[in-house]
Formats: C-alpha cells, structure tokens, sequence
C-alpha cells in the first residue's frame, strides 16, 4: 500500500517536471542588434535541443543551459560564422544529440531514405498488382463489359435477392458520369 | 465505504471478462446461441462494473476524501470542480482505469448493438473484446489500481499540475480514448473474421462504423490536445513533433487509412487483407501510444504520469495483442480471396495510393519516434529527431497524398476515365492556382512554400465543392431538380465532403499560420508600447487578483489598430499556484476574424529608471483558428457519414432476414 502511493507520488512529481513556460527565445535582452542575424539565430534556435529538457528545442526552453547555447549560437553568427559551422561547432562540443535535425550520415541513412524507399516500394507494389489483375483478368473484364442493359437488370435483381442491398446501393452509388 | 465497493466491482469486473472471454469463445466454436448470448450477459456485466469502480473514484474526488492515495496525489479541496472530476483521470491509475471504461464499453456496445454481425463472427468478437478487458483489467487490479487506500491519509491533497486545470485538457483524454479504444472493436472484429476465416464485403460493412466512430472521436482528442497546446503553454505552437503527439497521430494515420480501404472491400470486394491487417495495426499503435506515453522510454515535453516498470508491462500486453493478432494474419492471409479486377485509374487505385501514402506516413513518425531508441541500441549513439526532420519528410509525403485527393471520389469505380475528371475539375485546380498566386504577390515577405500550401488548401476545398457540384448536377439541371438531388445524397457523401474540405481549411490554416506568423516580445513598464505588425499594443496596468487556488498578476494590455481604434482590452495573467508552488500564464487571446491576436505576460523586472516593467510577448497568429476548424469539419464528416442509413443498416437487415 504504501509502495503504491510512493509509485503515484513519484509519478506525479515527474509530470511537474513537464511544467514549461515557452518561447524564451524572444527575451528582448538577448536579441543580436542585426535582425537578419537575430533572424538566422532564430531559425538556428529550433534546430537545437537544450539538452537537459523534456524535449525542447532551444527556442522554447527557458532552462539556463538553453539560454547559454542561444549565446553560444548568436555568438558565432554575430562573428559570421554560417550556419553550418554553427552546426559543425555545437556537434563537437556536444555531439550528435544536440541536433534536432540529425545529419545525413552513414548512420542515419536508414531514417533519411525510410519514407521515399517506402514510398516507391508500395508504388512498385500497386503497378505489380495492377498488371497481375490486368494479365489475370483481361478476359473475364472483356465478359463484364459485354454486359447487356438486359442482363445488368437481371443480376441487380439477383444481388438484390441475396440479402445484400447492392442494386439499391448502386443506383445511389455509381459515380457521377 | 463507497471506494471499497469500487475496488470490488473492479475485481469482479475481471472475473466477469474472463466470463466473457470463454462462455463467448465456446459459444462461437460450438454454434451455441446460449452460451454466446451469456458471453454477451457478462460483457455488459464486465462494463456495468467497471462504471461501478470509475464512478467511485469521480466520487472520491468530488468529496476530496484523501485516504485514497490517488485522490491525496492528484488533488486538493481548492479546485474547481471541473477540474476535481477531471482529476478522475489526470493520473497514470485513473486513465488506465478511464481505458477500461471505454474498452469495456465498446464490448458491451457490441453485446448490444451488434445484432445485425453474424453470431459466429459477434461471438469470436465479443471474446477477442473480452481477452483485451482481461490484460487491461489485470493490469488496472494488480500494477495500477487506483482504488488503494493511504494508512495515514493526508489533510490536504497534492493538487493536479495547474497547466492540466483547464476544459480543454479536461475533456480531452475522453476523446483521444474513445478514440483509440474504440480501434480495439475493429481489433476484435478482424480478429474475430481471421478465426472464421471469412473477410468479405458484409464484414467490411461491419467494421466501417466502428472505425468512423473511433477515428472521429480520435479527431476531436487530437484537435482538443492541440488546440490546449495553443492556448494554455503561451508559446502560440500547436504540434511540435514530440512523441507523445506523435503517439497520437500514428492510429489516426492508420485510422483513415483502414476508413478507406474498408470503403474498397465493401463495394468492390479488393484488399480483404490489406484491411484486416490496417484493423490490426490500428489498435497496435493505440497501445503502443499508451506505452511510450507512460513508460518515459522518449523524453517527452508532455511527459504524462511516466513509471518505466509499469511500462514494461504495457509493452508486454501491447506484444501479446499484436503477436496473437499478426501471427493468426500470417496464418490466415493466404486463403484470403481478393476479389475485385480494376484499371490502373479506377477510384480504386486512387485509394490504394492513399493507403501507400498514409502507410508511408505513419512509418515516417513511427521510425523518426523511434530512431534514437534504435539508434541507441546499434551504436550507442545518442541522437535527437525533431520537428525539421518530420517537415522535411513528412510532409512531402503527405503533400502528394493531398495533391491527388480531389480526383479521388470522381473517379469511377473498376476502370475510371482520368479526361472526365480533369474536365469535372479545372475550375477547382484553376481556381486555387489563382489565389496561390495573388497570395504569393500580395503578402509580404513573399513565400514561395507557404503559398503553394494556400493554393493546395483551396484545391482540396473546391475539389470537394466540385465532387458535390456533380452529384447534385448544380446548373445543368434546374434548381429545383439540384435540391431534390441533394436533399436525395446519401449523408456518406455530405460526409466525405466535409471531410475532405475540413483537411483542405487545415491545409490553409497551418500554411497561413507557419508562414506569416508576427512575433513580438519586449520589457513594458506601465504606459509603455510596442509595435506587432499593423497593431500598437500599451501597457496600461497591472493588478493582482486571486483565484480559488491561485494568485495572479493581472496585465491590461490596449491594442489599437492603425487608425487608432481600441481592437482589443486584452487581459493576460501570470498565476502562482502556492499547492505544487507552479507559476504558469494564462494567455488572452483576442480573435480578429480567422486570425488570433495572442498575448502573454511574463514575468516582472527591474524596467528604466527602477520602475517595474513586465515581459509582455504577443503574437499575430494568421488564420490560426482554421488549423482547428479543419479537423473538427473533419470529425463532424465523420460523424454525418455514421449517420448515413447503409451504415445503420442493422434493422434493415435483420427484418429481411426474419421474413425470409
């Protein structure tokens, strides 16, 4: 009983620890004087995580460590550094982690290429389906299409008689020609 | 007294699942309608006392009685009602328990309503829903229950964390669980179809309410949970790719995914298993979702009641569900008969593209979710995915999905006629072309991206338009006959439309919004202002007020706009909740039309010459109101297509079946 209650004090106390106050990124006593600059740092800001977060990225979290690195990144673009360099700089410092947008690398390859590889292989998935229906059913579409008024009455009359209600389903549902 | 009787009905509660589970199996297995309709008597036992339990625990929060070591943990005499009831479900014990509710529920509204299924195929259902109550009920009786008592009960409760005391978030998790609960009756159908052996057209006629149901209410949680990130955290963000978000979305992907397939078997007879396995999947991800929210294996900015150990356990259940599940799929999917032949542009094709797209989609969050555990186990390498990597994949994805959705509906079923429904829609495509356009030349900065988002936002809005413009035939017919066409749709066709509008209004939303968004933060004393886009905003004062378990700090912010006038008296607040000792902003927001115009204040400084001044940070948020809009026109599709009469068509049925 009185593990139980620790367990739910413990779980309580660890959602405190979700209680943020965001967008800290616009503190006006941090901004760079060059809004071009300010806005690159910015953008910069929501590409890296404050590392001692729930998950935050440095334009959000107002954590001192978050504040830090904004100096740390509005430092190196005040000096003129490009953003890769600002990248390249906080990686060594602190490795790949700080990232929110991990690199292309040997790696990560596998979570870059995932969605296209994906994506062609259900493509390549959906012709091959189409042409084994087509290569199966060419014949039999042949049939269907031959088809007369007459005998499309009938079979509506015995789909309906099959308990299904598909010929009064298909006179509402055949697509608008 | 009453929470003791709680606790008893949720034992009983598991006695009855094990019931359920075995009177209905055997009943299926020996075509028994006395032992299936007693499976059917304890499903609705197993609900009834559930209930039982959950209304004892609202009731010990109501009475603040804080001998219950949940109700001392989550909350406290002090707070609203509302939020004092929602309390009920704000922790780890009290939403497994909510998960019950609503997972019995759904199996005693299969007792009931199901009527119309196949015995055989209700039965084995009815079992599967049962098995399902039994993990999650053991688990809620023996590692979760919410009903134990404390030996030395506290004065005074912990308090709920104040950012969760809000209607929103209060209504929320009934929503997002009705939601992904309701998948686990599609779970059960499949599952129940896979024993038969029998996926056919009828079954999928079966399984498409349950789906609309679970994937609109899961619409609202998911709208309801973002539109709370919006307003209450006071960074003005909506959807940040964080893995409980994601956790979220990854049924409602595969959600619409199995709305559209089942739309397939059903009229053509095609992708039998292609759609029981999307059934599967869909509640595989709902428990998965439910473990990587409540085991904090990912670091999650909305980190919720968060207990590895017990985690562990809700992996284990989420394997043992997805493991009967899949292997009795990979057993039974070769004899399944796909039936239905058609041409590669055939309404068909159109919708097995949507399903690669969605399926693509759903793999995209669910590797980005999981890459750094994965990554961490390889090479033990510590990376992070964030929200640039899902914009950069994502997206794109999800984009041609859009893009070729309009032709969708138009085109005919077997073998459809892509000239036809180009002619159907050059206005829609020329039309939003046109407004891409003028919004690429009219707002400043100019964005290439974010208009090409507002033109496709139009396209899936006039597609939709278009679509209802030619089933009611409008002006080539006369007015009158138009009426009578569209008084006659079919409601699955108003819904289809609303849906696929309200995904267009989003569209447009979100585009607006990330695109054109105004940001603006500076230290005010009193009388100070600052410029936000067209507006001026000015301090004017700050008091304090106190509130029934708070105090705050209260700004009056004035905002004129360019000629002068008085836009909006905002009047934003800082709390202090003394109980956990939190402070948290109460954002005002003041809606001008589709745009909101966001303010916030922070805390207070030393500002010139020693005098107070007060961080105030405001935002124009550009249509933001239409990111919100959208989904809900997309749930109340949803909900207009599960009033249609073919899908209620259980009555009709059975009175057929006793006359023959």
């Amino acid at each position: 009983m009185r593990g139980a209650s620790l367990g739910a004090l413990r779980a309580f106390a660890l959602t405190l620890t979700a209680v943020v106050c965001m967008a800290a990124a616009s503190e006006p006593s941090e901004r760079l004087p060059d809004p071009a600059q300010e806005a690159r740092a910015r953008t910069l800001f929501r590409e890296v995580r404050c590392l001692v977060c729930q998950n935050e990225s440095i334009d959000d979290s107002q954590a001192e460590l978050a504040g830090d690195l904004r100096q740390i990144v509005r430092k190196e673009i005040a000096q003129g550094r490009t953003d890769a360099e600002v990248r390249a700089f906080l990686v060594a410092r602190y490795g790949e982690f700080v990232l929110l947008k991990p690199p292309f690398s040997v790696g990560n390859a596998a979570l870059w290429l995932a969605p296209a590889g994906l994506l062609l292989a259900g493509g390549g998935l959906l012709v091959a389906l189409l042409r084994r229906r087509s290569a199966a059913g060419s014949a039999e579409t042949a049939e269907v299409d031959a088809l007369s008024a007459e005998e499309e009455a009938r079979l509506a009359v015995l789909l309906a008689g099959d308990g299904h209600d598909c010929a009064e389903k298909g006179s509402q549902e055949d697509p608008p020609a | 007294m009453i929470i003791e009787l709680g606790a008893f009905a949720l034992i009983l509660a598991l006695v009855f699942s094990v019931l359920q589970t075995g009177l209905s199996a055997v009943g299926g297995a020996r075509r028994s309608a006395v032992l299936a309709g007693a499976g059917r008597g304890a499903a609705l036992a197993t609900f009834l006392c559930v209930a039982v339990t959950f209304a004892a625990l609202v009731h010990a929060f109501v009475t603040s009685d804080f001998s219950v070591a949940n109700v001392a943990a989550n909350s406290h005499t002090a707070k609203p009602m509302l939020f004092k009831v929602a309390g009920a479900w704000g922790s780890h014990e009290g939403s497994m328990l909510l998960w019950c509710l609503v997972l019995t529920g759904y199996g005693a509204a299969m007792a009931v309503f199901g009527a119309s299924l196949p015995p055989r195929l209700r039965a084995y259902a009815v079992a599967v829903q049962g098995a399902l109550g039994i993990m999650f009920l053991a688990y809620t009786v023996f590692a979760s229950n919410p009903m134990i008592r404390l030996v030395d009960p506290p004065v005074e409760g912990r308090s709920l964390n104040p950012l969760l005391q809000d209607w929103a978030l209060a209504v929320h998790p009934p929503f997002l669980f009705a939601g992904y609960v309701g998948f686990s009756v599609v779970y059960s159908l499949a599952m129940g179809a896979l024993i038969e052996g029998r996926v056919d057209a009828a079954w999928a006629r079966w399984v498409r309410p349950w789906t609309l149901a679970a994937w609109s209410l899961l619409t609202i949680g998911i709208t309801l949970g973002a539109f709370w990130a919006y307003y209450e955290l006071g960074w003005g963000g909506w959807w940040v790719w964080d893995p409980v978000e994601n956790a979220s979305f990854m049924p409602w992907l595969i959600g619409a995914a199995l709305l559209h397939s089942a739309i397939v078997l059903e009229k053509r007879g095609a992708l039998p298993g292609w759609t029981v396995f999307l059934g599967l999947a869909a509640f595989t991800f709902s428990m998965l979702g439910a473990f990587l929210v409540r085991s904090g294996v990912l670091t999650s900015v909305h980190a919720f009641a968060v207990d590895p150990t017990r985690g562990v356990l809700l992996l284990m259940m989420m394997g043992v569900a997805a493991g009967a599940g899949f292997l009795l799929f990979a057993l039974r999917a070769p004899s399944l008969n796909s039936g239905g032949l058609f041409a590669p542009v055939s309404r068909e094709s159109a919708i097995v593209l949507n399903n690669i797209v969605l399926s693509t989609a759903t793999a995209t969050v669910l590797l980005g979710t999981l890459y750094p555990l994965i990554r961490e186990a390889i090479d033990g390498e510590a990376v992070s995915v964030g929200p640039p990597f899902f914009n950069l994949t994502f997206t794109p994805v999800m984009l041609l999905a859009l893009a070729i959705l309009p032709a969708g509906p138009l085109l005919a079923w077997k073998r459809g006629d892509a000239g036809a429904v180009m002619r159907r829609l050059w206005v829609a495509l020329a039309a939003a072309a046109v407004l891409g356009l003028v919004t690429y030349g009219l707002i400043v900065p100019r964005k290439a991206l974010a208009s090409a988002g507002v033109a496709l936002g139009f396209w899936l809005i006039g597609g939709a338009l278009a679509e209802l413009a030619e089933r009611v035939k409008l002006l080539r017919v006369p007015l009158a006959q138009t009426w009578r066409r569209a008084t006659g749709l079919p409601r699955g066709a108003w819904g289809t439309t609303l849906a696929h509008a309200g995904m267009g209004v989003f569209v447009l939303g979100a585009s607006f919004e990330t695109a054109w968004r105004v940001e603006q933060a500076q230290a005010l004393s009193l009388g100070q202002s600052f410029r936000l886009g067209a507006y001026s905003l000015t301090l004017q004062d700050v008091g304090t007020v106190e509130g029934p378990n708070y105090l705050a700090e209260r700004g009056k912010v004035a905002i004129v706009d360019q000629a002068g006038r008085l836009v909006c008296a905002a009047r934003p607040e800082r709390r202090f909740y003394p109980t956990g000792g939190q402070t948290t902003s109460e954002v005002h927001i003041c809606p001008k039309g589709l745009d909101d115009l966001y303010i916030v204040l922070g805390e207070r400084r030393a500002g010139e010459g020693g005098k107070p001044a007060w961080l105030v940070r405001a935002y124009v948020n550009p249509w933001v109101r239409l990111i919100f809009l959208g989904p809900l026109l997309m749930a109340l599709g949803g909900a207009i297509s599960l009033s249609d009469r073919r899908i209620r068509l259980g009555v009709g049925r059975r009175a057929s079946e006793t006359a023959a």
